[in-house]
């Protein structure tokens, strides 16, 4: 059936601010929907609580609402739209929740809006666990053994009847809240309390535990007349025990013969066919017990979710984008392949390479939290590497974890105690994967490992393999090192570093080599279909071939990626999320994307986060999906020749490769290095402060404890400890005596041996505030001022904050703003700036200065309705400059910024808000004025903060 | 000479033959390096996998990401260098229960990265071992996605490869001497010489099956439909046929040209003529469209993969098909025919899938319903020809 001709208008449900379990990968889903929605010129209305996505920019629906995903929210959209249908599938659990709620409070029914793309039967089947294992037992699937309890009583039958050792699952849970593993019945009257109580509707499933069997998920799209295609097949690297968000995982599928593979197929279509009729996306998973081949059913999840953005990413093939126009009635073989163009979007992606994902955890800021992986998930974040063959894959995705690995080992990180290793290797924590390969290289039995992990052989030896090649380029100096064991190191993935630190020469030396020898990146693209059909989307990964040679002799060009004419940037993105560095980085890459498009020029996007919208392949004229790793990015320098790089987008992932772009002589289009050298330098940042006559607290910066306590006596306590050059506060807290001073500094050099620490007197009791402004080297203008409800003390992305300041008296914001504008100045900024500050007795002290976009930008953006970033990109590109844009903020009340957290998911972490940021997600909440509810109780409780 | 390095794969797996397979480290050792030529000169440089020694064929390729046993024993591919498009290839081992006949049919095998350890409890042996039993001289550590462009782009050819002599001017010489597919007369070469029975000798239904290559999950996918078949050899006569008295007849998938077996076309013709049920899968379609005056073609690259969309006209449903051909029916010419209904299209390519006949009980799909390796989507035709017997 062509497109339902009665929907014009349609209602997207966003996910709301980012928590651990639903992140970023539903702003991809979200934005993928509404853009593909408005192609078929339909009218999109999206609500979404977080200011941080692009979906809730006006370049993606044509209203936006950023309001609370709440039941009066939708009544109020409503009540000003005609809304036809409402998509409630693209926004993770929260949207398919509040839809839920919305349906059974007949608020759809009320407004005439007619729920698409999900099945409100299917949803209730996948989600109550009880009536998702009767149905799969009643369409002949086999699933695990188990039974619901409602209460306490039951469960502990259940258990008995099961034996130990078993899992607990609570119903209609997000990311595996409450559930887990118990091996004991000692341990499980606690888990199963806890679980009953993470449920809403206190409902428990108690399985058998299939711990160790190989874990499996089919990702499957369907149309109205019950066409069913499975876009990707993604084996878990990490056997069934270990959250699937908190998976290694691979696909395609590593270890599945045809046979088994087929049967799961057949299965997955079953039962996404047995559980309701409707046309979208839908996951499934599925555990394979190695001894036999038995499949059984895991889980369903009837709508787009973190594993189709991963598999969307994977293959190529947009999920979200048809999974939309599934839903206003186009069929699948009616629609085009939108990688091929040529082809039909009705068929399977056949993929020529790997990719691995690494979840990217961040218990660091969880102190006290229980880091060993299971059913719950933890991790903040994902990246993917993409590669001929899985070792490529495996070390490229380990090269963008950014956890100061140059890969999996070779560089000189190994862990080198044999009892820890162990250790690590059965009870799976988040650097399981590198003590793997420290076993091997230790000497530790091919047996014992797979005993212990529980990982697939195949798996296993491919890390082996990676030992025993090093071994044999150890062997040989780098100048006798034979040209095919370079290559072959290269092909594994090996980075010239890793090579160099095995061969103990420089990262140079081995790139040299490589020069000499002729060994370069060749870029393959990501087509769908295994270079059958031609592809027209620049979707690209690196690798190393041999090329082939003509009858002559000719060397035939193998690489895919052919430079153009055009001038080109290229823009660094900010890699995996995780605290500190999150989403709001990818808005403004993305952002920053389309104004140089806007511009004329061919825009190249570097970056290897699956979940976000940067890496869609129709963002960027040209997509890298690339490490943010030096090696990778200088050699798409090197074939792209760009006018230049833009680093003030991707966060401090991107900036940090200012000095190295610099060095090597490559321009950094906006601020110039030294600029943002000199932001960074606290010595040099006070010097210039001093100069500019402007106020900033009393600092020193010291190497070890004995200083410590020396220049604490100049500074006077309470003072501020961090190491310098750190992210979103890490390691960072405030002491008030001489002992504890001493043991932070002496817990820091532990983590950072080597780094210098910064001690700042602070200001007790002081008001925060912090503006972003858009410079251009010649005038400033500030595009917003906010100020800390909570006074000084909490990580600014810890606080909440209002736009504009509330309490401030004019002459102190007119002196913030002043400062802003000298500092802004001072540093020739050409593009975006944030300055944070602290108010005491009516003195302004400026704390820090980071020359590039910052969190609060797209906050601003959406609160003012301004697009900030694209003014910044032109003024970088030097098309603009400040005077030619018209400045029209929409100033109404008040936009209060709320931060979010996950606490949910480290039962025994203590909550207490510090320096440290903690907070994954932010929501924008606006008020009337200072009378709001909201505020006054946020106002009220703003020194409860240690105890929140 | 071109080879001037070793190529260097760790190679410290193998897997002793047994029911239970032990790993066994070895240090890291090297290939012997391998090359493959193609007609229009181009080299590629690999390694050595399988059979030491020199192989030719035309060369073709496969986008599958499972069921290589399934692939390298299936008979239409006789005569054929495959080309594996995935990545890796041996990861699962192999299985005495994957063959889809009674032996390796491809001529030699090209691929990426090759796995000698593999990860199946149930399995038997490595690929590896698989290979050198059945003596297939294949290649690996080849730019495979580099290769398939150049096929898309050149068309299919003959090409060699060896792993015991690298002089170019040798192979070259060689590969003169490989006859063109086009014109090939392959199916008697893969046929079986006897006939022979499979399934229940006492099922209601009985289903004469002409043997032209035919894939074991075929005969499974009957045998399961509570029928019997008898396999008769290609150059079987109607006659011969028509003695057992069956109920249906099949015309199986096959190597080669279409328009070199007439013999083939005979037979089926005069099995319409009867007017009884026969069901054509491949090269058993193309025999019956041209005993239907339909003409057939070789396609520039064919289609070989386990993804390829095809939409049934009769029922607006879809279906992802394995697929494995380098010849096709003529469009035109059945569009011009008036007994002939096309019941299934490519949704890539907009060619030719299925046919029916308007004035028989006779129907036929390009495609692999059976699959191995492949979707099951397609399944549902071998009912409807049970239906069409069944009457």
């Amino acid at each position: 059936m062509p497109k339902h001709s009665a929907i014009q208008s349609v209602l997207i449900i966003g996910s709301g601010p980012i928590v651990i379990g639903q992140a970023c990968e539903f702003d991809y889903s979200g934005s993928q929907a509404a853009r593909s929605l408005r192609e078929e010129g339909i009218e999109v209305i999206l609500i979404n609580s977080n200011p941080a996505t692009i979906m809730t920019d006006p370049v993606t629906a044509d209203h936006v609402y950023l309001m609370p995903l709440e039941k009066t929210s939708i009544i109020h959209i409503l009540e000003q739209h005609n809304i036809d249908a409402v998509l409630p599938t693209m926004g993770g659990q929260t949207a398919l929740n509040l839809a839920m709620k919305c349906h059974k409070a007949g608020i759809w029914e009320k407004y005439g809006v007619e729920m698409i793309g999900v099945d409100v039967d299917a949803i209730e089947t996948t989600e109550d666990r009880e009536q998702f294992r009767l149905k799969m037992l009643e369409i002949n699937a086999n699933v695990c053994q188990g039974e619901t309890a409602t209460s306490f009583l039951r469960g502990k039958e259940i258990a008995q009847e099961i034996g130990f050792p078993l899992v607990i699952r609570p119903s209609y849970t997000l990311g595996g809240t409450g559930g887990g593993f118990v091996h004991t019945p000692e341990e499980f009257n606690e888990a199963l309390t806890r679980g009953l109580k993470a449920s809403p509707i206190h409902e428990v499933l108690i399985e058998k535990s299939i711990l160790g069997w190989k874990e499996y998920e089919l990702e499957l799209l369907r149309d109205n007349v019950g066409n069913v295609i499975i876009i990707c097949s993604i084996e878990n690297f990490d056997p069934m025990g270990i959250h699937t968000g908190d998976s290694i995982t691979v696909a395609p599928a590593m270890t599945l013969s045809d046979k088994v593979y087929q049967h799961m197929r057949n299965l997955a279509i079953k039962v996404m066919n047995g559980i309701g009729q409707f046309a979208g996306g839908c996951n499934i998973q599925f555990s394979v017990n190695p001894e036999n081949d038995e499949i059984i059913v895991i889980e369903v999840n009837p709508r787009v979710s973190r594993s189709s953005a991963l598999a969307s990413k994977a293959t190529g093939y947009p999920i979200a984008k048809i999974a939309a126009k599934l839903a206003i009635g186009y069929n699948l073989d009616e629609l085009p392949n939108q990688i091929t163009k040529t082809t039909s979007a009705y068929f399977e992606p056949a993929l020529d390479y790997v990719i691995v994902k690494i979840p990217r955890w961040n218990f660091d800021k969880f102190k006290g939290s229980n880091n060993q992986l299971g059913l719950q998930m933890k991790s903040v974040g994902e990246v993917m590497g993409i590669g001929r063959n899985f070792q490529e894959a495996l070390q490229k995705a380990c090269q963008s974890l950014e956890i100061k690995r140059n890969g999996l080992g070779a560089d000189g990180r190994e862990l080198t105690n044999q009892q820890e290793v162990l250790d690590s290797l059965a009870n799976p924590s988040g650097n399981r994967l590198f003590h793997i390969y420290d076993a091997f290289k230790m000497g530790i039995p091919f047996k014992t490992i797979q005993k212990l992990t529980k990982i697939d052989k195949w798996f296993l030896h491919q890390i082996d393999d990676l030992v025993i090649l090093e071994k044999e380029i150890q062997k040989y100096p780098l100048a006798e090192l034979p040209k095919a064991l370079l290559m072959e190191a290269k092909q594994k993935g090996y980075a010239d570093r890793q090579i160099a630190h095995l061969l103990r020469c420089l990262e140079s030396e081995v790139y040299k080599r490589r020069q000499e020898l002729g060994i370069a990146r060749v870029y393959k693209m990501v087509d769908t279909c295994a270079a059958e059909f031609e592809a027209q989307t620049p979707y690209y990964y690196s690798t190393f071939e041999e090329a082939p040679l003509t009858e002559k002799g000719e060397v035939l060009l193998n690489n895919e990626s052919i430079v153009s004419e055009k001038k080109k940037i290229i823009v660094l993105g900010s890699g995996p999320n995780r605290i500190g560095q999150g989403i709001e980085f990818d808005y403004s890459c993305v952002h920053g994307i389309l104004a140089a498009k806007e511009c004329g020029y061919e825009t190249i996007m570097i970056n290897c986060n699956p979940e976000t919208v940067s890496t869609d392949f129709d963002i960027a004229d040209k997509l890298y999906f690339e490490p943010v790793f030096w090696e990778h990015i200088y050699d798409i320098i090197q074939h792209e020749q760009p006018e230049g790089v833009i680093v003030q987008l991707g966060g401090q992932t991107a900036l940090k490769l200012a000095e190295k772009l610099n060095r090597y002589g490559i321009p950094i289009l906006g601020t110039a290095y030294e600029a943002l050298d000199l932001a960074e330098d606290r010595g040099k940042f006070s010097n210039l402060l001093k100069k500019l006559r402007i106020p900033y607290p009393k600092f020193g910066v010291i190497e070890d404890a004995e200083q410590a306590v020396e220049l604490a006596k100049n500074l006077d306590f309470p003072l501020l400890v961090r190491p310098s050059y750190v992210l979103g506060g890490q390691s960072m807290k405030i002491v008030i005596n001489e002992q504890e001073l001493e043991q932070h500094v002496v817990d820091i050099l532990n983590q950072i041996p080597d780094n210098q620490i910064l001690l700042d007197h602070f200001l007790e009791g002081a008001v925060e505030a912090e503006a972003d402004a858009i410079c251009d080297g010649e005038d400033v203008y500030i595009i917003g001022v906010m100020e800390h409800i909570e006074p000084a003390g909490i990580h600014s992305g810890d606080s909440n904050a209002m736009l504009p300041p509330f309490s401030l008296s004019p002459m102190l914001v007119e002196t913030i703003e002043l400062y802003t504008k000298k500092i802004a100045l001072a540093l020739k900024t050409e593009g975006l700036i944030n300055i944070q500050f602290a108010i005491k007795n009516d003195q302004v002290y400026v704390i820090e200065a980071n020359p590039r976009a910052s969190r609060t930008v797209p906050f601003i953006c959406k609160a003012y309705q301004e697009p900030y970033v694209n003014y910044a990109v032109k003024i970088m590109l030097k098309e603009n400059k400040l005077k030619d844009f018209t400045f029209a903020p929409r100033k109404k009340g008040y936009a209060i910024k709320l931060p979010v957290f996950s606490f949910d998911k480290f039962p025994n972490v203590n909550k207490e808000l510090g320096p440290e940021m903690k907070s994954t997600g932010e929501a924008i909440y606006f008020v009337e004025n200072l009378q709001d509810e909201l505020f006054q109780k946020l106002y009220d409780e703003r020194n409860w903060y240690l105890s929140r | 000479m071109f080879i001037d390095s070793f190529f260097y794969v760790s190679l410290k797996y193998f897997s002793i033959f047994a029911a239970h397979s032990t790993l066994i480290a070895v240090k890291y050792t090297q290939y012997q390096e391998a090359v493959l030529l193609l007609e229009d000169g181009t080299v590629f440089k690999g390694s050595a996998i399988g059979k030491i020694g020199t192989t030719t064929g035309e060369i073709c390729f496969n986008t599958g990401m499972t069921g290589y046993q399934e692939i390298y024993t299936d008979p239409s591919y006789y005569g054929q260098i495959l080309v594996n498009t995935n990545t890796h290839i041996g990861n699962y081992g192999t299985i005495p229960e994957d063959n889809e006949s009674s032996g390796v049919k491809i001529s030699g095998m090209v691929c990426n990265y090759f796995s000698t350890i593999y990860s199946r409890n149930i399995a038997e042996s490595s690929l590896q071992a698989y290979l050198e039993k059945h003596r297939v001289v294949c290649i690996s550590n080849i730019d495979t996605r580099q290769l398939v462009k150049h096929i898309r782009h050149k068309g299919a050819m003959n090409a060699i490869i060896s792993s015991e002599n690298t002089d170019l001017k040798t192979l070259k010489a060689q590969l003169s001497e490989v006859p063109s597919m086009k014109g090939l007369e392959l199916s008697s070469k893969v046929s079986t010489q006897e006939a022979y029975l499979v399934g229940n000798e006492q099922a209601p239904i009985r289903i004469a099956v002409l043997d032209l290559g035919v894939k074991q999950n075929i005969l499974n996918n009957f045998s399961q439909r509570e029928a019997v078949a008898k396999v008769f050899p290609a150059k079987a006569s109607f006659a011969e046929m028509q003695a057992w008295q069956p109920h249906g007849y099949f015309i199986s998938n096959g190597p080669g040209d279409p328009a070199a077996i007439p013999y083939a076309v005979e037979t089926v013709k005069q099995i319409l003529a009867t007017n009884q049920p026969l069901f054509g899968i491949c090269l058993g379609h193309q025999i019956l469209a041209l005993a239907s005056d339909v003409g057939t073609f070789k396609m520039h690259h064919g289609h070989r993969g386990l993804n390829h969309p095809v939409k049934n006209l009769i029922t607006g449903r879809s279906e992802i098909t394995s697929q494995n051909h380098g010849f096709g029916v003529n469009k035109e010419d059945i569009e011009q025919n008036e007994n002939i209904e096309v019941t299934h299209v490519n949704l890539n390519d907009q060619s030719i899938e299925g046919i029916r006949r308007k004035d028989k009980k006779a129907f036929s799909v390009q495609y692999h319903p059976e699959a191995s390796p492949g979707p099951h989507d397609a399944n549902y035709l071998f009912d409807e020809f049970m239906a069409l017997i069944k009457g």
